[in-house]
């Protein structure tokens, strides 16, 4: 056997220069040589740890080994068992601390490049035209609500249609995908693929109904008179703020706003669109995850001369992929590191002009492990900005919750669940994401999805 | 989708749409509010809702056509389908045996108050309403409110009709002369909901506004509608739209109204 070469095959991406001037996605993905070449990387270990690590449990040396052979339509079909947004997925799952992470070619090399291949698996079939549509599955007669369209709702749906039973799903935007499209913006993850792999869902036959707000237009104990069971994938709720003087000023955005605005509303557009964003010359992101990056990242695609992000912690206790960080830095955001807000500044028209910052210094870990910031005394700065963005996470979705009062909640308002079948307080009533676990990733819904969907069929078999 | 069933300019520049919307119309509490985008390149138009029938399955509501996407609105006809329609949101007004209760009205919140009215003088109050415009030929629904209110008092900034000047001028007069309210209620204009809530402030009657700040999701996920009462933040389309308007920072909502007038202007230049 050839020596194993220590990198990864590297993915081309578009230059930092050029693609900070547009909303296209930054890799372009593997071409179908590199692809093979990288799966060829790939021990085909007899135990596999990756597959340990992957929170949906796709059979990953299997589908490497489809790659090494060419055989592509083999390879997409067996990820599909597990995983149907495997496009989206190859490109926004955390692999480094997932499947990535265990890989035993990673013990003295790079890991097999496990996301970019499930990319390249997915990109191909998309390429190829239509997806192929699995087996009707025999009917179960039993009707499950699935309430919110996006990557846990999106993955219990998929699942329970695949056990033979009636799914209807109802999301409370115009369009389903959740975070998939009002959060994560083009140059990440671009939006006709993942309606393409939404619409796999109709294929499964699925029924979609947009512009539906449960727990308003219709409670849940509503939903149980016509569905056996129902699952809450509901996801984040209101922004968590600074609750510094001067937040409410013009200027300043939640992430999610911010985002939304440019995301879902096509902001970056406008005005063929019509919704608008302060596109500031200074832009100053609070944060330092996945979400802050992909802030400061977008402000520059909206003509920020500087973009600063703002984080009072150090580098290295950064909760954003490093590959995020990495692909932010390239293209020139500023880190202000060891900073916090204490308040912002504006003018006599309630435009936010300045962002005061306290120094931070790093003390002893706290609870998560990471070094806790300190604040320095009397060396407070200011720095000029033209808009601010908080992007320190988000409360679950308070709707259902607050409407439903037989529904048992935690301190954060996230809707309380047995981790092994997501169920909740209420008979015939499952959750899962966001809105139980309070701001996470992708994949971590589309696991809690998973592992609902067995709750929820196993609950439904049970039924009398 | 939803079906545009009627759809008329009532008075210059204010429409009145009804839809066929059946969960919507079984539903509907006085003071919610819908969100509309007429087209794929619409903003979301938070409505108040003005009407409903649930045994028909309509819901009506009145919207000013102001910026490009209530333009846009507008131009839809009867039969036509509108892009996306969600509602019912935000929370509904407290409808209880008050007394008196004034409720005020001006621009959209005409037709805003005229549900809450109903709703208040079926459960026993006596509401007076007070419906103002620049002239008369402004004023619309005044049939429908004086057939729910023991009394609507116009306000026309001309003098063509009631009062001349504003309905928190003809409020304002009619504490000073002695009348009594156990609540007042406003909807239409962010600066009217102020002037209201000042006029009555030395009176200390609860005074109740539906806030319409910007927004953009509309249930309680991007915190665009954030505004400050009693100090506190809270967030106009989970908490609201109804707040004690003696407690919002108005200096701070009125700012966050203008956010973006620039961009309004842009927009609407390149329809």
């Amino acid at each position: 056997m050839a020596k194993i070469s220590p990198k990864k095959t590297p993915m081309r991406e578009q230059p930092p220069k050029e693609r900070i001037k547009n909303y296209d996605e930054v890799p372009f993905g593997y071409s179908p040589e590199e692809a093979v070449l990288e799966a060829q990387r790939c021990l085909q270990c007899k135990k596999p740890q990756c597959i340990e690590g992957c929170p949906v449990e796709i059979d990953i040396p299997g589908f490497i080994d489809f790659i090494a052979q060419k055989k592509f339509k083999e390879g997409i079909s067996l990820i599909k068992e597990k995983n149907i947004l495997p496009a989206i997925c190859g490109r926004v799952c955390p692999q480094e601390e997932q499947c990535e992470i265990v890989c035993i070619v990673g013990k003295k090399n790079e890991p097999v490049a496990i996301g970019r291949l499930e990319r390249f698996l997915a990109d191909w079939e998309r390429s190829q035209g239509e997806f192929e549509i699995p087996p009707k599955p025999k009917s179960t007669g039993k009707k499950v609500a699935i309430v919110g369209a996006g990557p846990a709702g999106i993955t219990a749906a998929a699942d329970l249609a695949r056990l033979g039973h009636k799914i209807d799903m109802f999301e409370a935007l115009h369009q389903p995908g959740g975070v998939l499209v009002y959060g994560i913006p083009e140059f990440r993850l671009p939006k006709n693929i993942v309606f393409k792999e939404i619409n796999y869902l109709k294929d499964l036959g699925i029924n979609l109904y947009t512009n539906y707000v449960i727990g308003r237009i219709k409670s849940i104990d509503e939903l149980l008179v016509k569905y056996n069971a129902v699952f809450l994938g509901t996801g984040a709720g209101l922004p968590w703020f600074l609750e510094v003087p001067g937040e409410n000023l013009n200027g300043v955005y939640s992430a999610n706003e911010y985002l939304t605005r440019a995301n879902l509303m096509k902001a970056y557009l406008f005005p063929k669109y019509k919704t608008p964003i302060i596109k500031g010359k200074r832009v100053a992101t609070v944060g330092g995850g996945n979400v802050a990056m992909d802030c400061a990242r977008t402000a520059l695609r909206l003509g920020a001369e500087k973009s600063i992000l703002i984080y009072r912690r150090s580098r290295t206790e950064m909760p954003a992929r490093n590959e995020e960080i990495h692909h932010a830095e390239e293209e020139g955001v500023i880190f202000q590191l060891l900073s916090n807000p204490a308040a912002f500044h504006g003018d006599n028209n309630y435009w936010v002009k300045e962002v005061e910052c306290i120094r931070m210094k790093l003390g002893e870990p706290d609870d998560s492990g990471r070094r806790r910031p300190v604040p320095i005394p009397d060396a407070n700065f200011r720095m000029p900005i033209d808009i601010a963005i908080i992007a320190i996470g988000n409360s679950p979705n308070p709707l259902i919750p607050s409407t439903t009062p037989d529904i048992e909640v935690g301190k954060w308002g996230n809707i309380i669940t047995d981790p092994k079948t997501g169920k909740i307080s209420k008979t015939g009533v499952f959750a899962g994401g966001d809105v139980a676990t309070g701001a996470a990733t992708v994949i971590l819904a589309m696991g809690a999805g998973k592992v609902a969907a067995r709750g929820i069929h196993e609950y439904l078999l049970n039924e009398t | 989708m939803i079906k545009i069933l009627e759809k008329k300019q009532i008075v210059p520049n204010i429409h009145s749409c009804t839809v066929d919307a059946k969960d919507v119309a079984r539903k509907a509490l006085p003071g919610q509010f819908l969100i509309v985008i007429p087209d794929e390149y619409s903003e979301r138009i938070p409505i108040t809702i003005s009407d409903w029938d649930a045994k028909k399955g309509t819901v009506t509501f009145i919207f000013l056509e102001i910026g490009a996407s209530t333009q846009r609105l507008a131009e839809l006809k009867p039969g036509d389908e509108i892009y996306s329609f969600t509602g019912p949101l935000g929370k509904a007004f407290e409808i209880d045996k008050f007394g008196t209760v004034a409720l005020v009205g001006g621009c959209y919140g005409i037709g805003g108050i005229y549900p809450v009215a109903r709703a208040l003088k079926k459960k026993g109050n006596k509401v007076i309403c007070y419906s103002e415009a620049r002239s008369k030929f402004l004023l619309y629904w005044k049939n429908k409110l004086e057939e729910i209110s023991d009394e609507v008092r116009y306000a026309t900034t001309d003098g063509s009709l009631g009062t001349k000047g504003h309905s928190h001028d003809e409020l304002e007069e009619n504490l000073r002369s002695g009348k009594k309210f156990d609540r007042v209620i406003a909807i239409g204009c962010t600066f009217m909901m102020y002037r209201i809530s000042e006029v009555t402030r030395p009176y200390d009657i609860k005074t109740i506004v539906s806030m319409n700040p910007v927004m953009i999701d509309g249930t309680g996920m991007c915190g665009a509608c954030r505004l400050e009462v009693g100090g506190q933040t809270k967030f106009a389309c989970v908490d609201g739209p109804h707040f004690d308007g003696h407690k919002v920072n108005w200096d701070i909502i009125l700012a966050r109204r203008r956010a973006y007038f620039e961009e309004e202007i842009i927009s609407k230049e390149r329809l």
